[in-house]
């Protein structure tokens, strides 16, 4: 069945009232009944919930074939803990067919490919995946497609029961030994545990593993000790440098430079651009630049922001210190000046990843944003973006809070090269649709900036600021012309990851990749 | 023009090709590309047309391209090529065979 | 692929405010400098291509001469100098790639113009560019060629300007880069007055500390307060600047204005000398303000209707 983006759905996977993308807001006012997990009464008070290891608490979770565990990935690259729990119920308690659920699966994660490709874990349902679990995924090595959801998308399908986690096993900078635990305050902190907090209230049994156990009651705490069951010390929880790095610099490569003002000159051009205006960007080199370019506007026109969301670097808590930003809310930290920065800022506040983007809530954070800035892969002609799938096919990537934050945001900016050494970045169909074109407003490029021509409104204002602007089909165009027009792509029929819409309707498939071959 | 030595032009840098040639009985082309997917096809017939204007009939081509663009990919052939006949510092046939 | 490039005439007295060097050897850099609204590009044979890479570096550039649409952006080349065995076939790939214009570097004499202009001219009719279509300039790196100015610049009609290089400048005049430019004042001075007499242009070294902005700028003023036409870049960050520097600014194009306006009844009304925004004018006031105007235009800061 063909959805609103042109995709063709096989109609194999719309069994179970599985339903293909119809647009936007489609699901807007639909009723969601909430899941609720299975809970262990703690009625007798207990000295702690400590656990020697990470085995004695699976021997406390009845563990077993077929379950599904979560991780987050605030540790990022970091992350010690999926790999190190997998091992244990892999190796010592002989789990198979193990379904593996995370916000992110990445490079700190090979041991897990290795499993993908001894047939151990059978289903991944990520937002990201990159590295070589990606590859795995690609070549077909999952019995079952993996379902790749957006940031919003994950908590909405947690919430409606779409996915049921059994245990869930969540790293923690500190906890103390009831299971309060937080970001801050440890030997390796990761800032905003946001995107733990929906595992810890929807899962059946949670396991906080910290290498940093601190005095009761722990509080403020991200995870509440209500949620948790059991809490595990380690020695390590991460690699410090790997989970942030010190601090994200902005670029300086002048055609990313170049990319960012012209952003920023966007911005400041639409009548959002006001006092209270709010604002969140992505870490890429151009995205994260926006700040410094949108400094100098915020200062010459004398305009504030009122918060800024994230995906939190630290250019934007300088922005805030300087007096330009009121709030900053926080569901992840991209280098140490955030995570310092959230610890000891009172206007610098964690939220969950449901609070972030969930579309099945009463309304989330990014319903409230004006400006997005955001990076793509690819984006075609129709201003669909691809933010997954690399050029030749592979998943490795994460669409994160892309379609959630383009689908909400008043203007959705685009940032990204023309071409990426030879690969044309704006093409005339994008390999997967991550983010869906209706929700695109602006595409800026090192060869000239595009409107979705839907946004007469924006083409109006940047006409009156002297912006020049051109359509996205020479764009493409021009990329074609110096790089070549791509020969499509060769695909098995069957299909390895399904890209479900932030409502969890089917947004793309993605395909096996065939072997290249010169005939 | 006959590979007479084993030569190279190119690096392994992003956007860049790295080609080697070398004296072979047999006209052979072995391409790796980082954008194989999608460009392999065009790489080859590049490569081919570049080897058919400079009269190559034999001799091992190797092809580590890097997401060159084909005025790099034919710059670095020819290179190699003209190289391996120590021919590569004067009196190219600009606009010739080169073009 | 794009078809084959064909470049315009080149224009010898075209805006030269920016000139940015890239090297001629790496694909990633010179597939499109144009991006950033240089004036010209000069893709370098010399400096920046190591000895073992001199014929790479000229497969390279033949092919992004002539397949690379640089658009208006001027596409100069500067070749290996003329103690080296390369230049004469920098010249002509040069010339068969369709460069609009030939660097020569380390220039010292009308002379040395001469026998690049040999070799160009051979190459012209080797590949059947038409004779004299491509330009020359020199870079003046050393005492002696700040000496002999004025006759390198009429060494030959193809001659666009010269440009002073201060990192070999300062070397042989035993100085370091000054806040205030005081090292390369009589080099600049100098060369400047032999391209005003010489009727060329007359271009500036580039500034070599990318993280010290102010110095830039100061620079930047500096120059364009003498009456330099443009500055050579290494860094797309720096043309910003230069560029808003070297336009006319709104109060010079109004005055312009306003002289090419009564001038034009003046005469009408046979009066030689007038007053105009308070200063007294003559005909050569007329000529200059032309000038502005028609920079403003190229500048594209001009919005009046002259």
């Amino acid at each position: 069945m063909i959805n609103a983006v042109g995709r063709d759905i096989p109609d194999y996977l719309l069994a179970d009232g599985k339903e293909v993308y119809q647009g936007r807001f489609a699901k807007d006012g639909q009723l969601v009944k909430r899941d609720s997990p299975t809970c262990v009464m703690h009625e007798k008070p207990v000295a702690d919930k400590l656990c020697a290891s990470i085995r004695e608490a699976c021997e406390h979770c009845d563990v077993h074939d077929g379950m599904t565990i979560s991780f987050h990935s605030e540790f990022r690259n970091g992350d010690y803990t999926a790999s190190q729990v997998v091992k244990v119920l892999v190796e010592d308690f002989g789990v198979r067919d193990l379904h593996v659920a995370a916000t992110s699966l990445g490079d700190a994660h090979d041991l897990l490919a290795d499993y993908i490709e001894q047939g151990i874990i059978t289903h991944i349902e990520s937002s990201g995946v990159r590295g070589r679990i990606g590859e795995a995924i690609s070549h077909g090595k999952l019995k079952e497609p993996a379902i790749i959801r957006s940031h919003g998308g994950r908590p909405r399908a947690m919430m409606a029961g779409e996915l049921h986690v059994d245990v869930t096993f969540l790293a923690a900078s500190t906890s103390d030994k009831a299971g309060n635990a937080s970001g801050v305050g440890g030997k390796n902190n990761c800032g905003s545990l946001g995107f733990a907090i929906p595992d810890s209230q929807y899962a059946d049994k949670v396991v906080i593993i910290t290498d940093t156990l601190v005095d009761f009651p722990n509080v403020p705490a991200s995870i509440k000790c209500e949620d948790v069951d059991y809490v595990v010390v380690v020695d390590e929880i991460g690699d410090p440098k790997r989970i942030a790095s010190k601090e994200a610099r902005f670029t300086q490569d002048p055609r990313e430079l170049m990319m960012a003002k012209n952003a920023a000159d966007v911005i400041a051009a639409l009548p959002y651009f006001k006092n209270g205006f709010s604002f969140q960007t992505g870490v890429g080199g151009p995205s994260l630049a926006v700040n410094r370019f949108l400094e100098d506007h915020m200062r010459e026109k004398n305009i504030k922001m009122g918060f800024a969301l994230g995906g939190v670097s630290g250019a934007i808590c300088n922005l805030l210190d300087k007096g330009l930003v009121g709030k900053i809310i926080d569901v992840q930290d991209f280098d140490q000046t955030a995570i310092n920065h959230l610890a000891n800022n009172p206007n610098h506040v964690e939220m969950s990843q449901s609070e972030y983007a969930n579309p099945g809530s009463k309304g989330s954070f990014v319903n409230y944003l004006d400006y997005m800035v955001l990076s793509a892969l690819e984006i075609d002609t129709k201003f669909n973006v691809n933010v997954v799938t690399g050029s030749d096919g592979v998943v490795r990537g994460a669409p994160g809070g892309h379609p959630d934050t383009a689908a909400t945001s008043k203007c959705c900016i685009i940032v990204t090269p023309l071409v990426r050494g030879r690969m044309p970045v704006v093409c005339k169909d994008v390999t997967t649709v991550t983010t869906p074109g209706e929700c695109v407003d602006v595409l800026v490029t090192d060869y000239g900036t595009a409107v979705n021509p839907a946004r007469t409104d924006i083409i109006e204002c940047l006409d009156a600021a002297g912006i020049p602007h051109v359509s996205i089909e020479s764009l493409q165009e021009k990329a074609y012309s110096i790089v070549g027009e791509p020969d499509p792509l060769q695909w098995e029929d069957k299909v390895v990851a399904i890209v479900e819409a932030r409502d969890g309707t089917i947004l793309d498939v993605i395909r096996q990749i065939k072997p290249y071959d010169f005939e | 023009m006959v590979i007479e030595k084993t030569a190279m032009a190119g690096t392994l840098e992003s956007s860049d090709a790295q080609v080697t040639v070398s004296p072979a009985d047999t006209l052979e082309v072995v391409i790796e590309s980082s954008v194989i997917n999608q460009y392999g096809r065009q790489i080859k017939a590049t490569v081919e047309d570049v080897l058919d204007r400079l009269d190559i009939k034999q001799g091992l081509i190797s092809v580590v391209d890097k997401g060159a663009l084909d005025c790099t990919l034919k710059a670095r052939v020819e290179c190699a090529v003209f190289r391996s006949c120590d021919a590569s510092l004067a009196d190219i046939p600009w606009g010739g065979a080169i073009r | 692929m794009a078809d084959k490039i064909t470049r315009p005439r080149p224009k010898k007295d075209r805006l030269r405010r920016t000139m940015m060097f890239m090297n001629a050897q790496r694909p990633g850099l010179i597939k499109d400098a144009y991006i950033y609204g240089v004036d010209s590009i000069i893709l370098d044979l010399e400096d920046a291509v190591a000895v073992n890479q001199k014929d790479a570096a000229r497969f390279s550039l033949y092919h992004a001469l002539t397949t690379i649409d640089y658009g208006d952006t001027e596409v100069i080349v500067r070749i290996n100098g003329l103690d080296t065995e390369y230049w004469q076939e920098d010249v002509r790939v040069c010339v068969a790639g369709g460069a609009d214009g030939i660097r020569i570097a380390k220039c010292e004499s009308a002379d040395m113009v001469r026998q690049v202009e040999a070799a160009v001219e051979a190459a012209e009719r080797e590949f059947g560019v038409e004779v004299g279509r491509t330009l020359l300039m020199a870079a003046l790196e050393s005492p002696l060629g700040i000496m002999n100015a004025y006759e390198i610049c009429t060494a030959s009609d193809r001659m666009l300007g010269c440009a002073i290089s201060g990192g070999d400048f300062r070397q042989s005049m035993h100085v370091q880069i000054e806040p205030d430019g005081i090292e390369m004042q009589a080099a600049r001075s100098q060369m400047l007055l032999a391209a005003r007499a010489a009727g060329v242009q007359c271009l500036d070294t580039m500034f070599p500390n990318l993280d010290d902005e102010e110095g830039f700028r100061r620079e930047v003023d500096l120059v364009a307060r003498m009456g330099f036409d443009g500055k050579s870049v290494i860094n797309p960050k720096q043309i910003a600047y230069i560029h808003e520097k070297f336009a006319p600014t709104q109060k010079q194009i109004a005055h312009a204005e306003n002289i090419a306006r009564s001038c034009r009844a003046q005469s009408e009304a046979g009066i030689g000398v007038y007053v105009v925004d308070g200063k007294m004018v003559d005909p050569p006031f007329y000529k200059e303000a032309e000038r502005i105007i028609e920079l403003a235009k190229k500048c594209g800061v001009y919005h009046g209707d002259l």
